[in-house]
Protein backbone atom coordinates (compact mmCIF):
# COMPACT_ATOMS: atom_id res chain seq x y z
CA UNK A 1 0.00 0.00 0.00
CA UNK A 2 2.73 2.42 0.99
CA UNK A 3 4.90 1.76 -2.03
CA UNK A 4 1.87 2.19 -4.27
CA UNK A 5 1.10 5.50 -2.60
CA UNK A 6 4.64 6.77 -3.08
CA UNK A 7 4.73 5.61 -6.68
CA UNK A 8 1.52 7.50 -7.45
CA UNK A 9 2.62 10.59 -5.52
CA UNK A 10 5.94 10.80 -7.32
CA UNK A 11 4.21 10.22 -10.66
CA UNK A 12 1.84 13.09 -9.81
CA UNK A 13 4.67 15.51 -9.04
CA UNK A 14 6.86 14.46 -11.97
CA UNK A 15 4.01 14.74 -14.46
CA UNK A 16 2.99 18.21 -13.21
CA UNK A 17 6.56 19.48 -13.46
CA UNK A 18 7.16 17.98 -16.89
CA UNK A 19 3.88 19.40 -18.17
CA UNK A 20 4.47 22.88 -16.82
CA UNK A 21 8.17 23.26 -17.53
CA UNK A 22 8.57 21.41 -20.82
CA UNK A 23 5.40 20.40 -22.62
CA UNK A 24 3.74 23.78 -22.23
CA UNK A 25 6.53 25.57 -24.05
CA UNK A 26 6.46 23.50 -27.21
CA UNK A 27 3.90 25.72 -29.00
CA UNK A 28 4.08 23.64 -32.17
CA UNK A 29 2.81 25.74 -35.12
CA UNK A 30 2.20 28.60 -32.71
CA UNK A 31 -0.48 27.17 -30.45
CA UNK A 32 -0.46 23.36 -30.29
CA UNK A 33 0.64 22.02 -26.92
CA UNK A 34 0.36 18.42 -25.76
CA UNK A 35 -1.17 17.78 -22.35
CA UNK A 36 0.53 14.60 -21.21
CA UNK A 37 -0.31 14.87 -17.50
CA UNK A 38 -3.59 12.98 -18.12
CA UNK A 39 -1.38 9.87 -18.14
CA UNK A 40 -1.90 10.01 -14.40
CA UNK A 41 -5.68 9.70 -14.72
CA UNK A 42 -5.44 7.13 -17.51
CA UNK A 43 -3.15 4.73 -15.63
CA UNK A 44 -4.39 5.23 -12.09
CA UNK A 45 -4.94 1.74 -10.60
CA UNK A 46 -8.41 0.53 -11.48
CA UNK A 47 -9.29 -1.27 -8.28
CA UNK A 48 -9.08 1.89 -6.20
CA UNK A 49 -12.10 3.74 -4.96
CA UNK A 50 -13.80 5.92 -7.55
CA UNK A 51 -14.05 8.83 -5.13
CA UNK A 52 -10.28 8.84 -4.64
CA UNK A 53 -9.53 9.23 -8.32
CA UNK A 54 -12.08 12.03 -8.77
CA UNK A 55 -10.61 13.88 -5.81
CA UNK A 56 -6.99 13.37 -6.87
CA UNK A 57 -7.78 14.39 -10.46
CA UNK A 58 -9.27 17.60 -9.17
CA UNK A 59 -6.04 18.44 -7.34
CA UNK A 60 -3.97 17.42 -10.35
CA UNK A 61 -5.91 19.80 -12.58
CA UNK A 62 -5.85 22.55 -9.99
CA UNK A 63 -2.06 22.38 -9.63
CA UNK A 64 -1.69 22.68 -13.41
CA UNK A 65 -4.07 25.65 -13.33
CA UNK A 66 -2.00 27.30 -10.61
CA UNK A 67 1.08 27.20 -12.79
CA UNK A 68 -0.61 28.25 -16.02
CA UNK A 69 -2.96 30.94 -14.65
CA UNK A 70 -5.92 29.37 -16.37
CA UNK A 71 -8.56 29.60 -13.64
CA UNK A 72 -10.14 26.17 -13.30
CA UNK A 73 -10.21 24.76 -16.81
CA UNK A 74 -7.74 21.93 -16.21
CA UNK A 75 -9.43 21.02 -12.93
CA UNK A 76 -12.83 20.84 -14.61
CA UNK A 77 -11.54 18.77 -17.53
CA UNK A 78 -9.69 16.38 -15.18
CA UNK A 79 -12.68 15.87 -12.87
CA UNK A 80 -14.92 15.15 -15.84
CA UNK A 81 -12.42 12.70 -17.36
CA UNK A 82 -11.97 10.91 -14.04
CA UNK A 83 -15.73 10.64 -13.60
CA UNK A 84 -16.41 9.05 -16.98
CA UNK A 85 -13.27 6.87 -16.91
CA UNK A 86 -15.17 3.64 -15.99
CA UNK A 87 -17.37 4.09 -19.07
CA UNK A 88 -14.31 4.47 -21.30
CA UNK A 89 -12.59 1.50 -19.65
CA UNK A 90 -15.65 -0.65 -20.23
CA UNK A 91 -16.00 0.36 -23.87
CA UNK A 92 -12.33 -0.20 -24.68
CA UNK A 93 -11.44 -3.28 -22.63
CA UNK A 94 -14.82 -4.96 -22.26
CA UNK A 95 -14.64 -8.23 -20.34
CA UNK A 96 -11.23 -7.73 -18.74
CA UNK A 97 -12.48 -4.65 -17.01
CA UNK A 98 -15.70 -6.34 -15.88
CA UNK A 99 -13.69 -8.99 -14.08
CA UNK A 100 -11.50 -6.37 -12.41
CA UNK A 101 -8.32 -8.08 -13.60
CA UNK A 102 -7.04 -5.35 -15.84
CA UNK A 103 -3.30 -4.63 -15.94
CA UNK A 104 -2.23 -1.86 -18.28
CA UNK A 105 1.09 -3.56 -19.06
CA UNK A 106 -0.52 -6.69 -20.43
CA UNK A 107 -3.52 -5.49 -22.47
CA UNK A 108 -3.19 -5.51 -26.24
CA UNK A 109 -2.16 -2.39 -28.11
CA UNK A 110 -5.39 -1.65 -30.02
CA UNK A 111 -7.51 -1.58 -26.87
CA UNK A 112 -4.97 0.63 -25.16
CA UNK A 113 -4.84 3.01 -28.12
CA UNK A 114 -8.62 3.37 -28.27
CA UNK A 115 -8.81 3.89 -24.50
CA UNK A 116 -6.14 6.61 -24.51
CA UNK A 117 -7.63 8.31 -27.59
CA UNK A 118 -11.13 8.45 -26.08
CA UNK A 119 -9.79 9.74 -22.78
CA UNK A 120 -7.62 12.39 -24.42
CA UNK A 121 -10.37 13.58 -26.75
CA UNK A 122 -12.84 13.95 -23.87
CA UNK A 123 -10.34 15.80 -21.74
CA UNK A 124 -9.23 18.15 -24.52
CA UNK A 125 -12.78 18.91 -25.66
CA UNK A 126 -13.81 20.05 -22.17
CA UNK A 127 -10.50 21.86 -21.75
CA UNK A 128 -10.72 23.94 -24.92
CA UNK A 129 -14.46 24.60 -24.57
CA UNK A 130 -13.74 26.18 -21.21
CA UNK A 131 -10.56 27.92 -22.35
CA UNK A 132 -12.12 29.65 -25.33
CA UNK A 133 -15.46 29.97 -23.53
CA UNK A 134 -17.45 31.27 -26.45
CA UNK A 135 -20.07 29.56 -28.60
CA UNK A 136 -19.29 31.72 -31.61
CA UNK A 137 -15.81 30.18 -31.86
CA UNK A 138 -16.87 26.53 -32.15
CA UNK A 139 -14.63 25.92 -35.14
CA UNK A 140 -11.56 27.21 -33.31
CA UNK A 141 -12.44 25.03 -30.31
CA UNK A 142 -12.78 21.88 -32.41
CA UNK A 143 -9.64 22.68 -34.38
CA UNK A 144 -7.57 23.15 -31.23
CA UNK A 145 -9.07 19.99 -29.70
CA UNK A 146 -8.25 17.90 -32.74
CA UNK A 147 -4.67 19.06 -33.27
CA UNK A 148 -3.72 19.04 -29.59
CA UNK A 149 -5.34 15.60 -29.15
CA UNK A 150 -3.32 14.08 -31.98
CA UNK A 151 -0.12 15.50 -30.51
CA UNK A 152 -1.02 14.33 -26.97
CA UNK A 153 -2.06 10.83 -28.05
CA UNK A 154 1.19 10.25 -29.95
CA UNK A 155 3.28 11.47 -27.02
CA UNK A 156 1.34 9.48 -24.42
CA UNK A 157 1.64 6.27 -26.48
CA UNK A 158 5.38 6.90 -26.89
CA UNK A 159 5.82 7.48 -23.17
CA UNK A 160 3.90 4.32 -22.26
CA UNK A 161 5.98 2.26 -24.70
CA UNK A 162 9.25 3.62 -23.37
CA UNK A 163 8.40 3.12 -19.72
CA UNK A 164 6.70 -0.25 -20.00
CA UNK A 165 9.83 -1.70 -21.62
CA UNK A 166 11.97 -0.46 -18.80
CA UNK A 167 9.92 -2.36 -16.23
CA UNK A 168 10.51 -5.76 -17.82
CA UNK B 1 -34.28 11.06 6.51
CA UNK B 2 -33.05 7.51 5.97
CA UNK B 3 -33.97 7.86 2.31
CA UNK B 4 -31.97 11.07 1.92
CA UNK B 5 -28.87 9.52 3.51
CA UNK B 6 -29.27 6.45 1.34
CA UNK B 7 -29.57 8.64 -1.73
CA UNK B 8 -26.39 10.52 -0.80
CA UNK B 9 -24.47 7.29 -0.19
CA UNK B 10 -25.69 5.72 -3.40
CA UNK B 11 -24.81 8.75 -5.52
CA UNK B 12 -21.70 9.86 -3.64
CA UNK B 13 -19.50 9.64 -6.73
CA UNK B 14 -21.84 11.73 -8.81
CA UNK B 15 -22.31 14.30 -6.05
CA UNK B 16 -18.56 14.60 -5.51
CA UNK B 17 -18.12 15.00 -9.25
CA UNK B 18 -20.78 17.71 -9.37
CA UNK B 19 -19.25 19.55 -6.43
CA UNK B 20 -15.70 19.56 -7.77
CA UNK B 21 -16.82 20.30 -11.33
CA UNK B 22 -18.83 23.31 -10.21
CA UNK B 23 -15.92 24.57 -8.11
CA UNK B 24 -13.68 24.46 -11.17
CA UNK B 25 -16.33 26.15 -13.31
CA UNK B 26 -16.53 28.96 -10.75
CA UNK B 27 -12.74 29.38 -10.91
CA UNK B 28 -12.95 29.41 -14.70
CA UNK B 29 -15.64 32.06 -14.81
CA UNK B 30 -13.70 34.16 -12.32
CA UNK B 31 -10.62 33.96 -14.49
CA UNK B 32 -12.61 35.11 -17.52
CA UNK B 33 -13.72 38.30 -15.83
CA UNK B 34 -11.26 41.11 -15.36
CA UNK B 35 -9.46 41.41 -12.00
CA UNK B 36 -11.30 38.55 -10.33
CA UNK B 37 -8.82 35.67 -10.33
CA UNK B 38 -8.06 35.99 -6.64
CA UNK B 39 -7.31 32.41 -5.65
CA UNK B 40 -5.80 30.60 -8.57
CA UNK B 41 -2.92 32.63 -9.92
CA UNK B 42 0.75 31.91 -10.37
CA UNK B 43 1.97 34.85 -8.25
CA UNK B 44 2.39 32.72 -5.16
CA UNK B 45 5.36 31.39 -3.28
CA UNK B 46 5.38 27.92 -4.86
CA UNK B 47 4.73 28.55 -8.54
CA UNK B 48 6.62 31.85 -8.57
CA UNK B 49 9.61 30.19 -6.93
CA UNK B 50 9.62 27.32 -9.41
CA UNK B 51 9.37 29.61 -12.42
CA UNK B 52 12.04 31.90 -10.99
CA UNK B 53 14.59 29.14 -10.49
CA UNK B 54 13.92 27.67 -13.94
CA UNK B 55 14.17 31.10 -15.51
CA UNK B 56 17.55 31.62 -13.81
CA UNK B 57 18.84 28.83 -16.00
CA UNK B 58 16.87 29.35 -19.19
CA UNK B 59 17.66 33.04 -19.58
CA UNK B 60 21.26 32.16 -20.42
CA UNK B 61 20.05 30.76 -23.73
CA UNK B 62 18.70 34.08 -24.96
CA UNK B 63 21.46 36.28 -23.51
CA UNK B 64 22.83 37.34 -26.87
CA UNK B 65 19.46 38.39 -28.27
CA UNK B 66 18.45 40.22 -25.10
CA UNK B 67 21.82 41.99 -24.99
CA UNK B 68 21.28 43.18 -28.54
CA UNK B 69 17.86 44.51 -27.60
CA UNK B 70 19.25 46.40 -24.63
CA UNK B 71 22.15 47.85 -26.65
CA UNK B 72 19.69 48.95 -29.30
CA UNK B 73 17.60 50.72 -26.71
CA UNK B 74 20.67 52.31 -25.10
CA UNK B 75 21.69 53.49 -28.54
CA UNK B 76 18.29 55.09 -29.07
CA UNK B 77 18.33 56.80 -25.69
CA UNK B 78 21.91 58.06 -26.17
CA UNK B 79 21.00 59.53 -29.53
CA UNK B 80 18.08 61.32 -27.90
CA UNK B 81 20.31 62.60 -25.09
CA UNK B 82 23.19 63.95 -27.19
CA UNK B 83 21.05 65.38 -29.96
CA UNK B 84 19.06 67.45 -27.54
CA UNK B 85 19.62 71.11 -28.28
CA UNK B 86 20.94 72.93 -25.25
CA UNK B 87 18.59 75.56 -23.93
CA UNK B 88 20.76 77.37 -21.42
CA UNK B 89 18.83 80.55 -21.35
CA UNK B 90 15.50 78.94 -20.60
CA UNK B 91 14.49 78.59 -16.99
CA UNK B 92 14.81 74.98 -15.83
CA UNK B 93 12.72 73.97 -12.89
CA UNK B 94 15.07 71.93 -10.72
CA UNK B 95 13.21 72.34 -7.44
CA UNK B 96 10.05 70.33 -7.93
CA UNK B 97 10.40 66.59 -8.11
CA UNK B 98 6.87 65.47 -8.82
CA UNK B 99 7.39 63.39 -11.91
CA UNK B 100 4.11 61.87 -12.92
CA UNK B 101 5.43 58.43 -13.89
CA UNK B 102 7.80 56.15 -12.02
CA UNK B 103 9.56 53.28 -13.81
CA UNK B 104 10.72 49.98 -12.34
CA UNK B 105 12.59 47.38 -14.35
CA UNK B 106 11.60 43.71 -14.10
CA UNK B 107 12.12 40.38 -15.80
CA UNK B 108 9.46 38.14 -17.26
CA UNK B 109 9.81 34.69 -15.72
CA UNK B 110 6.77 33.09 -17.36
CA UNK B 111 5.62 34.01 -20.82
CA UNK B 112 2.54 32.60 -22.53
CA UNK B 113 0.98 33.39 -25.88
CA UNK B 114 -0.81 30.26 -27.13
CA UNK B 115 -3.89 30.41 -24.87
CA UNK B 116 -6.84 32.72 -25.37
CA UNK B 117 -6.28 34.40 -21.98
CA UNK B 118 -2.55 34.84 -21.63
CA UNK B 119 -1.02 35.90 -18.34
CA UNK B 120 2.65 36.72 -17.75
CA UNK B 121 4.58 36.46 -14.51
CA UNK B 122 7.12 39.10 -13.38
CA UNK B 123 9.82 38.78 -10.72
CA UNK B 124 8.84 42.00 -8.91
CA UNK B 125 6.00 42.25 -6.44
CA UNK B 126 4.52 44.17 -3.54
CA UNK B 127 7.95 44.37 -1.86
CA UNK B 128 9.09 46.50 -4.79
CA UNK B 129 6.02 48.69 -4.50
CA UNK B 130 4.21 47.11 -7.45
CA UNK B 131 0.43 47.10 -7.24
CA UNK B 132 -2.63 46.33 -9.28
CA UNK B 133 -3.27 48.43 -12.42
CA UNK B 134 0.29 49.45 -13.14
CA UNK B 135 1.24 49.39 -16.82
CA UNK B 136 3.95 47.10 -18.23
CA UNK B 137 5.97 47.96 -21.35
CA UNK B 138 9.10 46.69 -23.05
CA UNK B 139 11.61 48.71 -25.06
CA UNK B 140 9.48 48.21 -28.20
CA UNK B 141 5.96 48.83 -26.93
CA UNK B 142 3.23 47.92 -24.49
CA UNK B 143 2.78 44.48 -22.94
CA UNK B 144 -0.10 44.60 -20.49
CA UNK B 145 -1.40 45.61 -17.08
CA UNK B 146 -0.52 44.24 -13.62
CA UNK B 147 -3.30 42.05 -12.27
CA UNK B 148 -2.30 40.34 -9.02
CA UNK B 149 0.75 40.81 -6.80
CA UNK B 150 2.33 38.74 -4.05
CA UNK B 151 5.41 39.74 -2.03
CA UNK B 152 7.93 38.92 -4.76
CA UNK B 153 5.93 38.22 -7.91
CA UNK B 154 3.16 39.76 -9.94
CA UNK B 155 0.94 38.58 -12.78
CA UNK B 156 0.33 40.67 -15.87
CA UNK B 157 -2.77 40.55 -18.08
CA UNK B 158 -1.07 40.49 -21.45
CA UNK B 159 -2.50 42.43 -24.41
CA UNK B 160 -2.94 38.91 -25.82
CA UNK B 161 -5.89 38.30 -23.51
CA UNK B 162 -9.59 38.46 -24.37
CA UNK B 163 -10.33 40.53 -21.26
CA UNK B 164 -7.63 43.07 -22.07
CA UNK B 165 -8.99 46.44 -23.20
CA UNK B 166 -6.51 49.27 -23.64
CA UNK B 167 -7.26 52.72 -24.97
CA UNK B 168 -5.22 53.48 -28.09
CA UNK B 169 -5.17 56.07 -30.84
CA UNK B 170 -3.74 56.83 -34.25
CA UNK B 171 -0.47 58.72 -34.06
CA UNK B 172 -1.44 61.05 -36.88
CA UNK B 173 -4.82 62.12 -35.47
CA UNK B 174 -6.76 62.09 -32.23
CA UNK B 175 -9.21 59.30 -33.02
CA UNK B 176 -9.45 56.90 -30.11
CA UNK B 177 -10.36 53.25 -30.02
CA UNK B 178 -9.81 50.26 -27.78
CA UNK B 179 -7.26 47.55 -28.31
CA UNK B 180 -8.55 43.96 -28.08
CA UNK B 181 -7.41 40.53 -29.20
CA UNK B 182 -9.34 37.91 -31.17
CA UNK B 183 -7.03 35.04 -30.07
CA UNK B 184 -5.99 34.18 -33.63
CA UNK B 185 -2.43 35.42 -34.04
CA UNK B 186 0.03 36.49 -31.30
CA UNK B 187 1.57 39.09 -33.62
CA UNK B 188 -1.67 40.91 -34.42
CA UNK B 189 -4.21 42.61 -32.16
CA UNK B 190 -7.39 44.46 -33.08
CA UNK B 191 -8.12 48.14 -32.62
CA UNK B 192 -11.89 48.67 -32.68
CA UNK B 193 -14.24 51.67 -32.44
CA UNK B 194 -12.19 54.02 -34.59
CA UNK B 195 -14.81 56.32 -36.18
CA UNK B 196 -15.47 56.03 -39.90
CA UNK B 197 -14.44 59.63 -40.41
CA UNK B 198 -10.81 58.99 -39.43
CA UNK B 199 -8.35 58.89 -42.30
CA UNK B 200 -5.31 56.62 -42.16
CA UNK B 201 -3.50 54.12 -44.31
CA UNK B 202 -1.69 50.81 -43.98
CA UNK B 203 1.59 51.29 -42.11
CA UNK B 204 0.43 54.14 -39.85
CA UNK B 205 1.59 53.96 -36.24
CA UNK B 206 -0.77 53.22 -33.34
CA UNK B 207 0.16 54.59 -29.88
CA UNK B 208 -1.42 54.61 -26.42
CA UNK B 209 -3.87 57.44 -25.89
CA UNK B 210 -3.10 58.36 -22.28
CA UNK B 211 -6.81 58.43 -21.53
CA UNK B 212 -6.79 55.42 -19.24
CA UNK B 213 -4.29 56.99 -16.76
CA UNK B 214 -2.43 53.66 -16.66
CA UNK B 215 -0.11 54.28 -19.60
CA UNK B 216 1.36 57.67 -20.46
CA UNK B 217 0.42 59.05 -23.86
CA UNK B 218 2.54 58.04 -26.84
CA UNK B 219 3.87 54.58 -26.03
CA UNK B 220 4.17 52.75 -29.35
CA UNK B 221 1.93 49.72 -29.93
CA UNK B 222 2.20 48.74 -33.58
CA UNK B 223 1.36 49.62 -37.16
CA UNK B 224 -1.82 49.30 -39.20
CA UNK B 225 -1.70 45.93 -40.94
CA UNK B 226 -5.10 46.04 -42.63
CA UNK B 227 -8.55 47.40 -41.79
CA UNK B 228 -12.24 47.01 -42.55
CA UNK B 229 -15.56 48.51 -41.46
CA UNK B 230 -17.36 46.59 -38.71
CA UNK B 231 -20.91 45.19 -38.95
CA UNK B 232 -22.62 48.49 -38.19
CA UNK B 233 -20.52 50.21 -40.90
CA UNK B 234 -19.82 53.12 -38.56
CA UNK B 235 -16.49 52.13 -37.10
CA UNK B 236 -13.25 50.72 -38.43
CA UNK B 237 -11.78 47.50 -37.14
CA UNK B 238 -8.02 47.68 -37.60
CA UNK B 239 -5.57 44.77 -37.42
CA UNK B 240 -2.51 46.09 -35.62
CA UNK B 241 0.85 44.45 -36.25
CA UNK B 242 2.64 44.71 -32.90
CA UNK B 243 6.15 46.15 -32.56
CA UNK B 244 6.80 43.68 -29.76
CA UNK B 245 7.56 40.08 -30.53
CA UNK B 246 5.31 38.73 -27.78
CA UNK B 247 6.88 35.29 -28.06
CA UNK B 248 10.34 36.53 -27.08
CA UNK B 249 10.44 39.12 -24.32
CA UNK B 250 12.45 39.30 -21.16
CA UNK B 251 13.34 42.78 -19.87
CA UNK B 252 10.32 44.94 -19.16
CA UNK B 253 9.50 48.19 -17.36
CA UNK B 254 6.63 48.70 -14.94
CA UNK B 255 5.04 52.15 -15.07
CA UNK B 256 3.48 53.62 -11.97
CA UNK B 257 1.29 56.65 -12.47
CA UNK B 258 1.77 58.61 -9.24
CA UNK B 259 -1.41 60.56 -9.90
CA UNK B 260 -3.53 57.44 -10.30
CA UNK B 261 -5.03 57.43 -6.75
CA UNK B 262 -5.99 61.07 -7.11
CA UNK B 263 -7.53 60.55 -10.54
CA UNK B 264 -9.52 57.46 -9.54
CA UNK B 265 -10.65 59.22 -6.37
CA UNK B 266 -11.95 62.09 -8.41
CA UNK B 267 -13.70 59.84 -10.90
CA UNK B 268 -15.28 57.69 -8.20
CA UNK B 269 -16.38 60.76 -6.25
CA UNK B 270 -18.10 62.13 -9.33
CA UNK B 271 -19.84 58.89 -10.14
CA UNK B 272 -21.23 58.61 -6.61
CA UNK B 273 -22.95 61.95 -6.75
Amino acid sequence: MNSLFFAQASRFIILVFFQVLIFNHINFLGYINPYIYILFIAFFPVRNNRMTIILISFFLGLSIDLFLDTGGIHAAACVFTAYIRPVLLKSSFGMIYEHQTIRFNTVDFEAKLSYISLLTLTHHLILFCLEIFSISKVILTLQKTLFSSIFSIILIILITIIFSKKMK
Amino acid sequence: MQQIINFIIRNKNFLLFLLLFSISIVFTIQSHSYHKSKFINSANFLTGGVYNSVNNISNYFSLKYQNNLLTEENNHLKSLLYNRTEKDSIYIDSVTFDNQYKFTSANIIKNSYSLSDNILLLNKGANDNIHEDFGVISSHGILGIINETSENFSTVISILNTTSNISAKLKSSNHYGSLKWNTKDPRITQLVDIPKIASFKVGDTIITSGLSSIFPKGIPIGTVHDFKLDNTENYYEINVLLFNDMTNIEHVYIIENLNLPEISNLLNGNSNE
